[in-house]
């Protein structure tokens, strides 16, 4: 009853929640597919109604279906409704459905921007936790790129709760945003030491997880967490310090001998096992980072090695594994350690546990010597005997091999036992390992010159036995040991004591079972045999039993030619021509019989030598060469489908250059056989096998009868040494080798310890350098010309958006360098939106316009071009740093309501120049800091030092603009220094008031310096006298657009000049899609913005209305500035007119002559003369000229101007000037001037410098149009 | 950084899953299985950690779990984190689970996958850990908890008494996974 009321009154509470769901589904087990259609037809239905409360419920139950593998994207915009709900039980179901079915490519997510925002904002801390949480697992580029600001202002928020998550999710922000690190560093620097552990948990966190990616850059808080961890007493916050000093020790050695103590001391006295297996690893890392530097360090890797014996030698499972993990990182500098517990790690072999069972066998490989190889193989082998699961053993196998082969058979003693411990590892079932074998046994067999006859002769024995291997003909099987020995049989077969037995077992009809390539190799080295077979017999004079063999290759090659495999067909088919031609001549008896043994064997002459691995790689490209370029017009699509298919890799590639060229031998002269010559042979061969024993028996024959049947035919095989028995392959023979071996060395220790005993050493190596390698390894690898030239650089496949994340964050922020703050998204007019984006966008915009009531004064341009050019716009001065609205972007304010251009802002950190210093500081501390413990690191710390002190000590030439350009320098700079004191006390206070204060600055800006730009210093003192002067000079120019140029530097940054072009729009129509782009020298490189490739053009960050102009600025890296430089460059640009656009571009050249390097620095009098005396300028020039002003004053006024010169004395007729270039050469200048002729005299410390101003200066003085 | 954590019970059913890096559905079905192949197969006497999977991660990723009754709880990390730091922080979850849900079986999970993921959320966030502190994990769960129950106010009432009823369909909660005396891992305790 109660049931219909409620039910009645409120239908929507009886709509099934997800626990009916769940129960439902668990109810239908037997159609839970039909079912959940069902539901999902419900919930759709429940997704189309009004209200948010069914809305939620239906997303919550699309979040478990989505657990149970169900595709949910299609309800995305469903699940954005329910998370834009106001109610926290809602948002919250919202989010989660979010974080775990969003995911880049939903495309709604751009959708989100505003809302996240809203929610990050919001009064309740929930809500953006919900929101912080939900983002963390969805955060695209775009989203971090908007949110960045938010997320900046939440790390000071003033909940912990909030601090937390907002640290923690900056490092999903610069994951996808690398731009926002510089900027957002300092924040996370300062919650290092956040009075919350949480927070500080988390920045811990975020920066081990940069640090991880990109350890060098995060050296300089070594200090930082050096404190941290002697004061923390959080395990988690401990053990990532640990960890991340482990990553840091290998770039800085001074570090590791620093933190052994601590780490000690922690490993004594901590009781946490997971913090002491940590700082285990990290001392591990500054052990192999230093391994000499330390004096105890023994004792050190003894206390390590001790403790992991305890670790492996607990119950614990976990513990035994970990210790063992850790124990391979010590075997890779200090073997002789890890040697001593071998009797533990053997023991871990047999561990019920798998995991553990396979970092015992990674501990294997470093713990062999030449003694024991033998015996740890031997026992490899039982395992791998009594090892169920061919994962384990194939596990097994590979590591013997590895074992065994490690630093070119380093351990290997006895090479017959190696070569039998690879014949019995043929026995193994079911391995994928075939290929692995078979490449060890060509590369012992071709290496090991010596061991070739044993080889051979296994090689003979594995073929007689085929049949037991190719049963598994399945890829990279067994089988694939059958490649190699035909291979050696044939490639060898003077070892062979019975080529023709061997020829018989290859030809068994079962042989083409195997797969396509074995087969090949086999036909190949079937005629190889026959050759050698000939030859033998040649040298013999018995030339019956080779016609019966020629005969049988007859009969039985032609099998071959049916094959599917083409590769086998066509060697078939020549061989079997081949064989023809042979049986042809040796009919015609005398001169050409014998000599058709000579032509046959030539056919195979020579020795295949092994290649380096990377011999390929290293073949130089001839030049002129372009491997891109196609030779012909790219094939059409459907010839790819002929494509031989991928598995068949290495080896058959490798068969296919010999064959082709074997093929080709054979086939010149081979000639055609007539149909009557075929018949005959026919008839010749029946004859023959009539009159042969072999062919009655045929393939069923073993090994042993065979010898015997040979022994029948004669002299063919009289040199058979029946006293060596063939060796069936076996356990036995690897056995017999250790035992002898073992036998060998009972008898050498007994000698060796009664020597011992009178000298009292127990030097184990001294006995392992005893043991004589039997057999000579043969390290010569073919490599090609000219490779020594290229570098062994391995190809690094690391993830690009860590790479990204390499950032330097010593450098000083520059002030350009601020997140992007929100801003109303503006749509180029030009670009339409595309239809189906419509109704979308108008949502968004609704959304947008509300907002931006209330953002008004907060609104900015964040663009991201915009934000790009300023950044390189404004490389880091300190001075400049320090008044950000001065240096405001020069854009004229374009009329016209249609321009995306909004007014640009600035919101500088407020910690721009404080920041700038206090890293600086940070450099030294931390040199400091290490250099605590070296003595001889004042040397390292004073360099370091010294630009900080330049910087405060230097006289800061303002960068004003207009009226107050007369402000007393020094003065002025005062005031600053002060400022900047001040403001770094403050620093803490500001940055919480920073929202604020920039806000302010944003209007004031906007209004009142509109155009200003920074204006040369030269500028500034010299009033404007004669002829309006302007360094602005022609770029280029044609009939849509015009260039004007002028270069700026400054004194502080030796290395960048910045190019600042004026683009005009001289057409009218609008011009867009500027972009500049230069030939980089090898002096002389644009900067391009992050990421791109040294010839991106770089985008000029505006379009250009009909008409109007405005300016870009573009930086330059500047190596030397000794010359000048010419560049070459292109500027490309479309012009948008009624009837559609013109893609054009203008070409230009650029030249950056030595003036402008200079700067005009003020220099007094009596600086002037100490440093003229102080015979530092030892380069003297002289120039002379008539100038075209014929005043004095004009032309001082010229080169003042032009060439970035400062008039330090001037007296009648003569002036001293003093210039200063970035990179610190000092210039100075007597100019004289009599009867209109001006003669200068420079001295310099650099010459070439000097004389190329000093040209420049007389250009500017003669010349009227620069 | 943690790639993903999965719980699923001894027949291999997903009761959570929470993947830190986007894969497709399907992929994610997948990597269950997989995970759960490799999981159930050993004894519960051996080590916690495998080496990854070949779906998920690679060699630098680590697979650390806890078996617990009928539930697995399976974490994928990366070498950044500890291993035995990680298996604490599955005892961290493991035991927020059973403070908030009172003695927790594998029903709670089953019915209350959303709480789970809830509680989850205040452990870890976007794969990093965000809290191991379980009193102030759990008071963030409470204060969350409390304000749902005060937004839904009197409205919800009547859907509560519905589920009440509804419950009551189910002849009895029975708790078949009744968490056992966690293994005491004492030595490895912060």
């Amino acid at each position: 009853m109660a049931l219909s009321k409620v039910k009645g009154t409120l239908e929507r509470v009886l709509d099934k929640n997800l626990q009916d769901l769940v129960r439902g589904i668990r109810n239908h087990k037997e159609n839970e597919t039909k079912y959940v259609a069902e539901c999902l037809d419900e919930i759709k239905n429940e997704l189309r109604q009004e209200n948010v409360a069914v809305k939620a419920i239906a997303v919550n139950k699309l979040t478990y279906l989505q657990m149970l593998g169900y595709d949910i994207s299609w309800a995305a915009f469903n699940v954005i409704e329910v998370m834009s709900s106001p109610k926290f039980t809602f948002k919250r179901i919202g989010y989660l459905s979010a974080s775990q079915s969003f995911h880049e490519g939903t495309d709604v997510l751009m959708l989100t921007t505003n809302m996240i925002r809203k929610d990050l904002g919001s009064q309740n801390l929930y809500d953006a936790g919900v929101a912080l949480n939900g983002l963390s697992c969805f955060i695209t580029a775009d989203l971090a790129r908007d949110l960045a600001n938010d997320i900046m202002t939440l790390m000071t928020s003033t909940k912990p709760y909030l601090r937390k998550k907002a640290v923690l999710i900056m490092y999903k922000v610069f994951l996808q945003f690398p731009e926002a690190l510089r900027p957002a560093f300092p924040r996370l620097k300062e919650k290092l030491e956040d009075p919350d552990p949480g927070v500080q948990s988390a920045a811990v966190n975020v920066i081990c997880e940069l640090a991880r990616k990109n350890p060098r850059n995060y050296l300089a808080l070594a200090p930082l967490f050096f404190k941290l961890m002697t004061s923390s007493t959080n395990n988690w916050v401990l053990i990532k310090i640990i960890k991340l000093f482990g990553a840091l020790t290998p770039l800085e050695p001074r570090l590791g001998k620093k933190l052994i103590e601590p780490l000690t001391n922690l490993i004594h006295s901590t009781s946490a096992m997971s913090l002491l297996y940590e700082c285990i690893n990290t001392v591990i890392a500054v052990l192999i980072s230093v391994s000499t530097g330390i004096p105890n360090h023994t004792a050190s890797i003894q206390l390590c090695v001790q403790k992991l014996r305890i670790l492996i030698e607990d119950s614990d499972q976990n513990l035994k594994y970990l210790g063992l993990l850790a124990m391979s990182k010590i075997l890779q500098t200090h073997p002789k350690s890890v040697q001593t517990h071998k009797d533990l790690i053997l023991q871990c072999l047999d561990d019920k546990d798998e995991s553990i069972r396979f970092r015992a066998l990674d501990l294997l490989y470093g713990m062999v010597s030449k003694k024991n190889l033998m015996e740890i193989v031997k026992k490899l082998m039982v395992h791998m005997d009594k090892a169920e699961g061919t994962n384990y053993r194939d596990e097994l196998l590979a590591k013997i091999i590895e074992i065994c082969s490690q630093s070119n058979y380093q351990y290997v003693t006895n090479f017959e036992w190696y070569v039998s411990v690879l014949v019995e590892l043929t026995r193994m079932e079911g391995t994928r390992h075939g290929r692995l074998i078979a490449a060890q046994m060509l590369d012992v067999a071709i290496r090991v010159q010596a061991i070739r006859p044993f080889a051979v002769a296994q090689m003979a024995v594995l073929l007689e036995n085929a049949h037991v291997l190719s049963n598994n003909s399945q890829r990279n099987g067994i089988c694939e040991v059958l490649y190699a020995a035909a291979w050696l049989c044939g490639e060898f077969p003077d070892h062979l004591t019975d080529p023709k037995g061997v020829l018989e077992a290859m030809l068994k009809p079962k042989i083409t079972l195997l797969p396509g390539h074995i087969q090949s190799v086999y036909v190949q080295n079937i005629i190889k045999l026959y050759a050698n077979i000939i030859k033998r017999a040649e040298g013999q004079n018995g030339l019956a039993g080779v016609r019966e063999v020629g005969e049988m290759l007859q009969e039985k090659l032609p099998i071959f030619i049916q094959s599917a495999d083409l590769e086998v067909q066509e060697r078939a088919c020549c061989m079997v021509q081949l064989v023809k031609y042979v049986l042809k001549s040796q009919d015609k008896d005398g001169d050409t019989a014998a000599a058709i043994a000579e032509e046959l064997a030539a056919l195979f002459a020579g020795d295949l030598n092994p290649v380096a691995p990377k011999a390929q790689k290293k073949v130089p490209v001839p030049e002129g060469l372009d491997l891109d370029a196609w030779i012909n017009d790219p094939p059409s699509e459907s010839s790819e489908d002929e494509d031989r298919p991928v598995g068949s890799s290495i080896f058959v590639t490798k068969d296919n250059n010999e064959g082709s060229f074997y093929h080709e031998a054979a086939k010149a002269k081979v000639p055609d056989m007539t149909p009557e010559e075929r018949t005959k042979a026919k008839e010749q061969r029946r004859v023959d096998q009539a009159h042969n024993p072999n062919y009655l028996k045929g393939d069923v024959k073993k090994s042993a009868s065979n010898t015997s049947a040979d022994g029948n035919l004669g002299n063919s095989v009289v040199e058979l040494d029946l006293s060596i028995p063939l060796r069936v392959p076996g356990l036995s023979s690897s056995d017999q080798y250790m035992k002898m071996e073992q036998s060998l060395r009972t008898k050498k220790a007994g000698k060796k310890k009664r020597k011992k005993r009178k000298k009292g050493g127990n030097d184990e190596s001294d006995e392992e350098e005893d043991i004589p390698q039997i057999h000579q390894v043969s390290t010569v690898e073919e490599v090609p010309e000219g490779a020594e030239a290229m570098s062994d650089k391995e190809e690094d496949g690391g993830d690009e958006r860590y790479k990204k994340l390499d950032i330097d964050l010593d450098e000083p922020l520059r002030p350009g360098e601020i997140l992007p703050v929100r801003t109303h998204r503006i749509v180029p007019d030009h670009k339409l939106p595309e239809p189906e984006e419509e109704p979308k966008e108008k949502k968004k915009h609704k959304k947008k316009e509300k907002e931006s009531k209330k953002d008004k004064k907060k609104s900015r341009d964040s663009r991201k071009e915009e934000r790009e050019k300023r950044k390189r716009k404004k490389q880091s001065i300190p001075g400049e740093a320090d008044e950000p609205s001065l240096l405001k972007e020069d854009h004229e304010e374009i009329a016209g309501d249609n321009t995306p251009l909004s007014s640009p802002r600035d919101k500088d950190m407020p910690s721009g120049g404080a920041t700038a210093t206090n890293s600086t500081d940070k450099m030294n501390d931390y040199e400091f800091w290490m250099s605590s413990t070296d003595a001889q690191s004042p040397s390292h710390s004073e360099p370091q030092g010294k630009p900080t002190t330049e910087v405060k000590v230097t006289p800061v030439q303002d960068i004003t603009s207009g009226d107050e350009a007369k402000v007393d320098t020094t003065a002025h700079s005062k005031k600053k220094k002060k400022e900047k004191k001040e403001r770094r006390e403050k620093k803490e206070k500001k940055s919480k008031k920073s929202k604020l204060k920039a806000g302010d600055y944003e209007e004031a800006g906007g209004i009142t310096t509109p155009s200003q730009e920074v204006v040369d210093p030269s500028q500034l003192e010299t009033p404007v006298t004669a002829k309006p002067m302007s360094s602005y000079r022609l770029l280029a120019e044609n009939a849509s657009i015009k260039m004007m140029y002028e270069t700026r530097v400054s004194p502080q940054r030796g290395d960048q000049l910045i190019l600042s072009v004026v683009f005009t729009n001289l057409t009218p129509h609008l011009v867009n899609n500027l972009e500049f782009n230069v030939m980089d020298t090898l002096n002389t490189k644009l900067s391009r913005g992050m990421g791109q490739a040294s010839h991106d053009a770089v985008q000029v960050p505006f379009v250009l209305p009909a008409g109007l102009s405005n300016e870009g600025q573009f930086a330059f890296s500047v190596d030397s500035l000794v010359q000048p430089t010419k560049l070459r460059g292109t500027l490309t640009y479309m012009v948008k007119m009624a009837e559609g656009s013109t893609h054009e571009k203008v070409d230009f050249r650029l030249t950056f002559n030595c003036s402008s390097f200079m700067s005009a620095l003020p220099c007094k009098s009596s600086e002037f003369a100490s440093l003229l005396s102080s015979g530092d300028l030892t380069e003297k020039s002289t120039m002379k000229c008539t100038p075209l002003e014929n005043s004095f004053d004009v032309s001082l006024l010229r080169i003042c101007f032009y060439n970035h010169f400062k008039v330090v004395e001037k007296v009648e007729g003569s002036a001293s000037l003093y210039g200063r270039s970035i990179q610190g050469h000092h210039l100075c200048l007597l100019v004289k001037y009599n009867n209109g002729e001006i003669t200068v005299d420079g001295k310099s410390a650099e010459g070439a410098l000097l004389s190329n101003v000093l040209a420049d200066i007389k250009t500017v003085l003669t010349s009227d149009v620069l | 950084m943690i790639k993903a954590i999965l719980v699923f019970n001894n027949h291999g059913k997903p009761r959570l899953s929470r993947f830190y890096q986007y894969y497709p559905e399907d992929m994610q079905q997948q990597i269950v299985r997989e995970t759960f192949h490799l999981v159930s197969k050993r004894d519960d006497n051996v080590c916690n950690f495998l080496e990854g999977g070949t779906l998920i991660g690679g060699s630098d990723f680590k697979i650390i779990y806890r078996h617990y009754a009928t539930l697995y709880f399976v974490f994928c990390v990366d070498s950044s984190e500890s291993e035995l730091g990680i298996l604490d922080l599955i005892q961290v979850f493991v035991e927020t689970l059973d403070k908030c849900f009172e003695n927790v079986c594998e029903l709670d999970l089953i019915f209350h996958v959303d709480k789970v993921h809830y509680i989850l959320a205040e452990l870890v966030m976007g794969g990093m850990v965000l809290e191991t502190n379980m009193t102030e994990i759990i008071t963030r769960i409470e204060e969350q908890n409390k304000l749902e129950k005060s937004e839904a106010g009197i409205a919800a009432a009547p859907a509560r008494a519905v589920s009440a009823l509804k419950e009551m369909n189910i002849p009895q909660k029975v708790k078949d996974m009744k968490l056992p005396d966690l293994p005491s891992i004492g030595n490895l305790k912060f």
